[in-house]
């Protein structure tokens, strides 16, 4: 992967700033508790809570590269895995065969969504396949809850999930939070290895380059888009449980998706390392932000400080950081 | 054979350019407003004036708001919800800093404000644009919600972040808002605000400046090339727009509430209006309203129909269920006409035209 110039320069730059505001914040106000190893607690912190965004962001992406539909739904799919895993394991199934039921119940989903609804809305405006995931996302809100129950569950996966002391016990880290970021990691290169070196990954990057082309060189695209969805779900899985073990599994894991946009934009909506490092600094960012700016503006900014954020680098980068270049024909 | 346009001479251009040109749709128009306007407030019981066409006609004009700026000037908008709540917390400021001013003045001040931060929040659509736009526009939502909640200024310092509206009136003595506000004279009241804030819509999007936005839509590019300022038109769009957003908001906290919290506006809000204007038809004022109909009286006939059938079911099963065949009648509705309920109003009409003999 080549970075263009611009977008170094870019992310350096907003590096510097999340490194010289927070002590100049420290430095002008007495509220604010401002030391390098707390400073790198936090960020570090921001860090790690970026790759859980990551992972959320990651769904989308995929979906987008491949058919061009914004999945509103992600986060839908992301809540509808994590009941059925909770569910599944609730009725007495093992661990790794609840997954493995959990992850052939997704595939489903994909197969029924291609064939149900988008098949039928091919060549529609985008604003249409949009709202049509909003209406799935609906749907699935309801048919998990209708079929699982709505209270909250607990999924517990044996993950530590308490704080642990790193470098001379200076720097508090959440195991479970470092955990989530090493199977983030390893997802994201296996994606990585699946596009570049399988037949499938070949074909599903032929078909995000160009629709046509690629059906006139044979490549079905009725399945493509299955299977895109299909690992889309995978990812939900994936994002459900560690979201899901870090905060309960409810209905408040479909609004994480809400979380994910920003970080969606930052990075640019066809690129999966985009999506990575706009989870990095969007974690941080908004981290940081809580903690060395808010005191001053009155607090509870994480609502919307992510999507401000993400606004100042589009006003660089209009299609994100790692987004295709638009090129416009008249 | 009845209806068509054929034999319709017109001798002025008044004539040639109404809004109705053909007398059927003119009759129709005016026993819809008859109906609205006479018959509703006679019959209807308070129920159906308080708890439906209420909301109904204020969501109807935040969904033309919408519409002007998504169906007619191409730029998707998430924040619809975040303007209702700047048009609800400036006709409170207003209205309870100057207690003499008229509501009809409070209205169109809110509106203005509103539109001054539409305006604001427009700016990035200069140079982003599609989804992206979409997702810059959840900040000015988030924000903007987060702004009502967090500074007491906006609510006089309310302790529970509530506003209310105080009791105002029209004519000098016809309540219409507070505790001793008919329901009738809400319900005109807010009528006659929609219908004539859609009528300017109507003209509006059929002038020069609702030609200039449908070319913004159509390609932003091409339109600059044949001398159409971009950055006038768009923040004109989002002026209009939030403009009538505002309204809208104002209107539901003093009217149809009477009190309310910035809650009510969240993002959920925002997409209630996105389904009533993509329901309803994109770049049609007319499909705002069905729209609304439609996204209004689903929820309500979803909840009755079990107890209709006479089953009994678990509220909290109810509402799951209830999401469900929303959302699956949304994606039937999308794959059946994507273009919406006004699409199959024009085709209707189009087959009203030929009939009895078509061809």
């Amino acid at each position: 992967m080549k970075i263009e110039r611009d977008v170094l320069f870019i992310i350096m730059v907003s590096l510097l700033l999340m490194v010289i505001i927070p002590w100049t914040a420290g430095q002008l106000s007495e509220e604010i508790f401002f030391e390098w190893p707390f400073f790198f607690e936090v960020a570090i912190g921001g860090l790690l809570s970026g790759v859980m965004y990551s992972l959320v962001a990651l769904g989308f992406v995929l979906i987008f590269k491949a058919s061009g539909v914004f999945n509103f739904a992600q986060g839908a799919m992301v809540l509808f895995a994590a009941l059925t895993l909770v569910g599944i394991h609730d009725m007495g199934v093992p661990m790794w065969l609840a997954i493995i039921l959990a992850l052939f119940i997704m595939v489903l989903l994909a197969i029924a969504i291609e064939k149900l609804v988008l098949r039928h809305l091919v060549n529609q405006e985008q604003i249409i396949l949009f709202m049509a995931t909003i209406g799935i996302a609906y749907f699935l809100d309801g048919f998990g809850q209708t079929i699982w129950g709505s209270e909250v569950k607990i999924l517990d996966l044996g993950i530590p999930n308490e704080p642990g002391f790193y470098f001379d016990g200076k720097i508090l880290i959440n195991d479970f939070d470092l955990v989530a970021a090493l199977i983030a990691s390893v997802l994201v290169i296996a994606l990585a290895l699946f596009f570049q070196y399988t037949r499938i990954g070949r074909a599903l990057r032929a078909v995000a380059d160009d629709h046509q082309a690629a059906l006139s060189v044979g490549i079905p695209l009725q399945h493509i888009w299955t299977i895109v969805w299909a690992v889309a779900g995978m990812v939900g899985l994936v994002a459900g449980i560690m979201w899901g073990s870090k905060l309960g599994v409810q209905f408040s894991l479909a609004l994480i998706a809400l979380k994910a946009l920003p970080v969606l934009i930052l990075g640019g909506f066809t690129s999966v390392p985009g999506a990575i490092i706009g989870g990095l600094l969007i974690g941080a960012g908004e981290k940081l932000a809580e903690v060395f700016l808010a005191p001053m503006i009155g607090g509870g900014i994480e609502d919307w400080f992510a999507y401000m954020l993400a606004l100042a680098f589009l006003a660089f980068r209009p299609q994100g950081l790692f987004g295709e270049k638009i090129i416009e024909r008249v | 054979m009845i209806y068509r346009e054929a034999g319709e001479f017109k001798s002025t251009y008044q004539a040639d350019q109404a809004i109705l040109t053909i007398p059927q749709d003119r009759w129709f128009m005016a026993a819809l407003l008859a109906i609205a306007f006479v018959v509703i407030p006679m019959s209807a019981s308070e129920y159906w004036l308080g708890a439906i066409m209420l909301p109904f006609l204020v969501l109807s004009l935040a969904a033309i708001g919408l519409n002007i700026l998504t169906g007619y000037a191409g730029q998707l908008s998430l924040g619809t919800g975040g303007f209702m709540a700047t048009g609800a917390f400036a006709a409170y400021k207003l209205s309870t800093t100057f207690p003499d001013l008229n509501i009809l003045l409070v209205l169109l001040f809110s509106g203005l404000i509103t539109a001054a931060v539409g305006i604001l929040f427009g700016i990035p659509s200069l140079r982003i644009k599609g989804f992206y736009l979409a997702v810059a526009t959840l900040a000015s939502q988030f924000f903007l919600i987060w702004m009502f909640n967090k500074f007491g200024w906006f609510t006089n310092y309310s302790a529970s972040g509530v506003i209310s509206a105080p009791p105002m009136t029209v004519f000098g003595d016809i309540y219409v808002t507070g505790t001793e506000a008919s329901i009738e004279a809400k319900y005109l009241f807010t009528l006659s605000v929609v219908v004539l804030l859609a009528l300017i819509a109507k003209n509006l999007v059929r002038s020069n400046i609702g030609r200039e936005w449908r070319a913004i839509r159509d390609m932003d590019i091409a339109a600059e090339i044949i001398g159409i300022p971009m950055l006038a038109t768009k923040l004109k769009a989002f002026a209009v727009s939030s403009f009538y957003c505002g309204i809208a908001g104002a209107l539901w906290a003093f009217i149809y509430t009477g009190s309310v919290e910035p809650l009510a506006f969240d993002v959920n809000r925002s997409f209630q209006v996105l389904f009533m204007i993509i329901i309803g038809g994109l770049g049609s004022i007319m499909g705002s309203f069905l729209g609304a109909a439609f996204i209004i009286l689903l929820p309500i006939l979803l909840n009755n129909v079990p107890t209709m059938l006479g089953l009994s079911i678990p509220v909290d099963l109810i509402s799951h269920i209830e999401f469900m065949v929303f959302g699956a009648l949304i994606i039937f509705f999308l794959i059946v006409e994507p273009h919406g309920l006004a699409r199959l109003w024009q085709i209707t009409k189009e087959k009203l035209r030929l009939w009895p003999f078509p061809y």
